[in-house]
C-alpha cells in the first residue's frame, strides 16, 4: 500500500524504531526564542550537557519584545532579563541568534523560511505551537513544549509516537476577495477546535495548489488552531521557486539533487488517510470569528448566532459563555460589530503579500476616527521590503501605526494590548479569552478585512467600501 | 522527574470544555525564566474577574485532582500550563480529551493526565460538588481510577507508563542511544542547510 507524504518524511527521519517505544526522530532544525528556552537551557546545564547540534539551530527575538523605541533597551525589566537571558545562552552555547535590531530578526515562523531554512521534506520544530507553519513547504513541523526543546537541543532527535493522518481537500478556485485566512477559518468552523487531534493534515486540491507560499503559510500556520500537530502542503514548483536563491537553500549540484528528492514528496495514489475533509473553495465568502475560540467562525455575510438554536448542550454552554465574554447579542448582523482596534501582523498575516493586500484596501483612503491601527511587519525583511514599496506610507498617511517586527498584540506580552473591554479585528490565530490583553475581545479576520474594517470602523469588506477618495470613512454604516 | 505510582487526593470538578492554555496561565506570567513559581498565574483571570469561579470556592482547597471537560489545554504550546497546575497542588487531570501538545508536555513532567469518558466526568462533577471530600484515586500501575465504589479503567502506553512509574528522564534515555543518533547523522543529504 502507497504511504502519505507526511509518512514520507517521517520514515526518513526515524533514528531508531523499537517494539513498544515511541520513534526516535531526527530533527533537522530547531527554532528557539525567549519565551520557551530559558528553562530548557537551565536544564541542559544542570545536567552538564551541551547542545549537540548548534549548526542546526537557530534563535530569535519575538514573543516579547516592543515594537516601538526599538534601538532603546526593554522598559519592562521582567522582559529585559528574558531577552538576556536568551543573549546569554547563545552566547554562551555558539548559538546563530537575531537579536532586536538585527536585519535578520523577526518573527520565528516568518524568518525560517525567510532565510531558506525551512525546505521541504525537513523535520522542523520550534517551543511554540505554530510551528506547523513551516508545513507549508512540504516540511513536517510542529510546535513542542520546553522539556522538548531541552531534548532536542541535547540530543537533536524526539521520541515520538506516529501521527494519524488526515485530509482536507480544497476544491475548486478561490473568489476574488477571498483569502487562505478565510479557507483556513472555514476548516476550523467546520472540523471544531479537537477535529485535528493526533492528526497531520495534508491540505491539497486545486484551490490549495494555486496558493502563493505566503498564503499556505498563513493556511498550515492555523492547523493547530484545529487541534492538528502539523499541517502540510506537498512541495511544487511555487515552493522551489520562493526557495531558490535563498541565502541558506541548496545551490549548484546541490539543488538538482535536492529537488529531484522534493518532487519525490508526494502521497501515492494508493495511499489512505485515516481521515478526510472536503471543503469547496468557491462558496467560501470572508470568514470573522464571534466568538472565543477559532473554531467558532461564520461567514462575514451572517449574523450572531443564537445559541439556543444548538443542539449540543456542551457548545450551547460554550456560545453562551463566549457572547457574553464578547458582549455580542444573537441574531446582530456581524458587519454591524464596531471594533477599536486593528492589528495586521502575525506569524500568520505578517508576510509582505498580507501587507501588500492590505495597503492595497487602505491606499486613498482614512482609518476611521474611532478606531487604531497597528501595523507590525512579521520581520524586519519585510519591513525593509515593505517599505522599499512604500507601503509604510499608505499605512501611515491612512492614519495607521507602522511598527518593528514581533508577535505583538498576537499574545500581548510586550506593551501592544487591548485595554478591558476594547474590541479587535485582527489577522493573528487565536481569539482566546484575554489573549490580546486583559479582558480584551477578539475576532480573527483576514488581512483583507482587517483593512476594511479599519476604514469602515465596523467589520467589513473590501467591497463595502466607498470608493477611495470619495466619502469620508465614518459614513459607511 | 518525580516517581508516580499512585495518587489519592480531592478533586475540583471545572465545568468547562476548551480550556486552552492562555486561560491555564496567560501570556503575562511567560516572562519569567525560571520552572517554578507559577502558581499565582493559574487560571488568574478567571480567579480575578469570577467570584464563582470553581477555585475561589474554599470548599475545593487543598484538592490535587482536576476533573476539565474535553479539549483540555488547547492552543499554545507553553509549558508553563503545567508547570502552573503541578505549582497550584493538582498531580492529576481527568478529562475526555485534551490537547495534543499539553499532553505530552504534561506526561513530560509528571503531571499525569488522564482520559477518562463524558460520562464519568459527569459523574464525577456531581459528586464533588455534592460532597467536596470524595476521596479519587488515581492509580498508575492498575491504569484505574477509582472513587466511592466505582472503578474506571484507563489506557496509557506501556512505555509512559513505565517512564512515569520511575520517575526517568527522557533525554537520558534518549542519551542511550547516541551511537544511532551519529550514525544516523552520516547518511543525511549534503543538501540539508546549516544555520551556520
Amino acid at each position: 500500500m502507497g504511504k502519505t507524504f507526511a509518512e514520507k518524511v517521517w520514515e526518513a527521519h526515524v533514528v531508531r524504531r523499537a517494539p513498544g517505544e515511541p520513534d526516535l526522530l531526527y530533527i533537522d532544525l530547531h527554532l528557539v526564542h525567549e519565551v520557551t528556552s530559558p528553562q530548557a537551557f537551565d536544564g541542559l546545564r544542570l545536567a552538564g550537557r551541551p547542545v549537540r547540534r548548534p549548526d542546526l539551530t537557530i534563535a530569535t527575538e519575538d514573543h516579547n519584545v516592543p515594537t516601538e523605541g526599538t534601538e532603546l533597551p526593554i522598559t519592562d525589566p521582567v522582559s529585559r532579563l528574558q531577552v538576556e537571558t536568551l543573549r546569554k545562552n547563545c552566547a554562551e552555547l555558539g548559538i546563530r541568534l537575531h537579536p532586536m535590531g538585527d536585519a535578520e530578526q523577526g518573527i520565528v515562523h516568518v524568518i525560517g523560511p525567510q532565510l531558506g531554512l525551512t525546505q521541504p521534506g525537513m523535520t522542523v520544530v520550534c517551543g511554540d505551537s505554530h510551528t506547523s507553519t513551516h508545513g507549508a513547504f512540504g516540511a513536517l513541523a510542529f510546535g513542542i513544549g520546553t522539556s522538548e526543546v531541552e531534548h532536542v537541543l541535547a540530543t537533536q532527535t524526539l521520541p515520538l509516537t506516529p501521527f494519524r493522518t488526515m485530509a482536507v481537500t480544497v476544491t475548486g478556485r478561490l473568489r476574488p476577495g477571498v483569502t487562505a485566512k478565510d479557507v483556513i477559518l472555514a476548516v476550523i468552523a467546520t472540523i471544531g477546535t479537537g477535529g485535528g487531534q493526533g492528526y497531520v493534515i495534508e491540505y491539497r486540491g486545486e484551490a490549495i495548489q494555486a496558493l502563493s507560499m505566503e498564503a499556505r503559510m498563513t493556511v498550515c500556520n492555523m492547523s493547530i488552531e484545529a487541534g492538528a500537530r502539523a499541517g502540510m502542503i506537498a512541495p511544487d514548483e511555487t515552493t522551489f521557486e520562493f526557495l531558490r536563491g535563498r541565502p541558506h537553500a541548496p545551490t549548484g549540484a546541490n539543488w538538482d539533487a535536492a529537488v529531484a528528492y522534493w518532487r519525490s514528496l508526494r502521497t501515492d495514489d494508493d495511499a489512505t488517510f485515516d481521515a478526510e475533509v472536503v471543503l469547496d473553495a468557491d462558496t467560501l465568502t470572508p470568514y470573522v470569528t464571534w466568538g472565543t475560540n477559532p473554531g467558532q467562525g461564520s461567514p462575514l455575510g451572517g449574523r450572531v448566532p443564537d445559541p439556543a438554536e444548538y443542539g449540543d448542550p456542551a457548545a450551547r454552554a460554550a456560545a453562551e459563555k463566549a457572547l457574553s465574554y464578547m458582549d455580542l447579542t444573537p441574531g446582530t448582523p456581524l458587519r454591524d460589530i464596531r471594533v477599536d482596534t486593528v492589528f495586521l501582523g502575525s506569524c500568520t498575516n505578517g508576510r509582505i503579500e498580507d501587507l501588500r493586500a492590505a495597503a492595497e484596501v487602505v491606499r486613498g483612503r482614512r482609518v476611521a476616527g474611532s478606531v487604531r491601527m497597528l501595523v507590525v511587519p512579521g520581520s524586519m525583511r519585510v519591513k525593509a521590503q515593505a517599505e522599499a514599496e512604500g507601503l509604510d506610507q499608505i499605512f501611515t498617511a491612512a492614519g495607521a501605526q507602522w511598527r518593528s517586527a514581533g508577535c505583538s498584540m498576537c499574545l500581548g506580552m510586550n506593551p501592544d494590548q487591548l485595554a478591558p473591554g476594547e474590541r479587535s479585528a485582527s489577522t493573528s490565530n487565536r481569539n482566546f479569552e484575554g489573549r490580546q490583553g486583559k479582558g480584551g475581545r477578539t475576532h480573527l479576520v483576514s488581512p483583507l478585512v482587517a483593512a476594511a474594517t479599519a476604514v469602515a470602523g465596523h467589520l467589513a469588506a473590501p467591497a463595502d467600501l466607498a470608493p477611495a477618495g470619495l466619502a469620508p470613512a465614518e459614513t459607511e454604516d | 522527574m518525580e516517581k508516580f505510582t499512585t495518587h489519592t487526593g480531592r478533586a475540583v470538578p471545572l465545568r468547562r470544555g476548551n480550556v486552552d492554555t492562555d486561560q491555564i496561565i496567560p501570556a503575562v506570567y511567560l516572562k519569567r525564566v525560571t520552572r517554578t513559581g507559577f502558581a499565582d498565574g493559574l487560571f488568574s483571570a478567571w480567579r480575578a474577574n469570577e467570584p464563582d469561579f470553581v477555585l475561589n470556592n474554599p470548599r475545593y482547597d487543598g484538592a490535587s485532582v482536576l476533573v476539565a471537560g474535553p479539549d483540555f489545554g488547547t492552543g499554545s504550546s507553553r509549558e508553563h500550563a503545567v508547570w502552573a497546575l503541578q505549582d497550584y497542588g493538582f498531580r492529576v487531570v481527568l478529562s475526555p480529551r485534551f490537547a495534543d501538545i499539553f499532553r505530552g508536555n504534561s506526561l513530560k513532567s509528571g503531571l499525569l493526565t488522564v482520559l477518562v469518558p463524558q460520562d464519568v466526568v459527569d459523574e464525577l462533577w456531581d459528586r464533588v460538588e455534592a460532597d467536596p471530600s470524595l476521596a479519587v484515586t488515581v492509580d498508575l500501575e492498575r491504569r484505574q481510577v477509582r472513587y466511592a465504589d466505582r472503578v474506571v479503567d484507563f489506557e496509557l502506553d506501556d512505555y509512559t507508563r513505565w517512564r512515569l512509574m520511575e520517575g526517568l528522564d527522557d533525554i537520558g534515555l534518549t542519551l542511550r542511544h547516541v551511537a544511532a543518533v551519529s550514525e544516523f547523522e552520516r547518511t543525511r543529504p549534503a543538501w540539508l542547510p546549516t544555520t551556520m
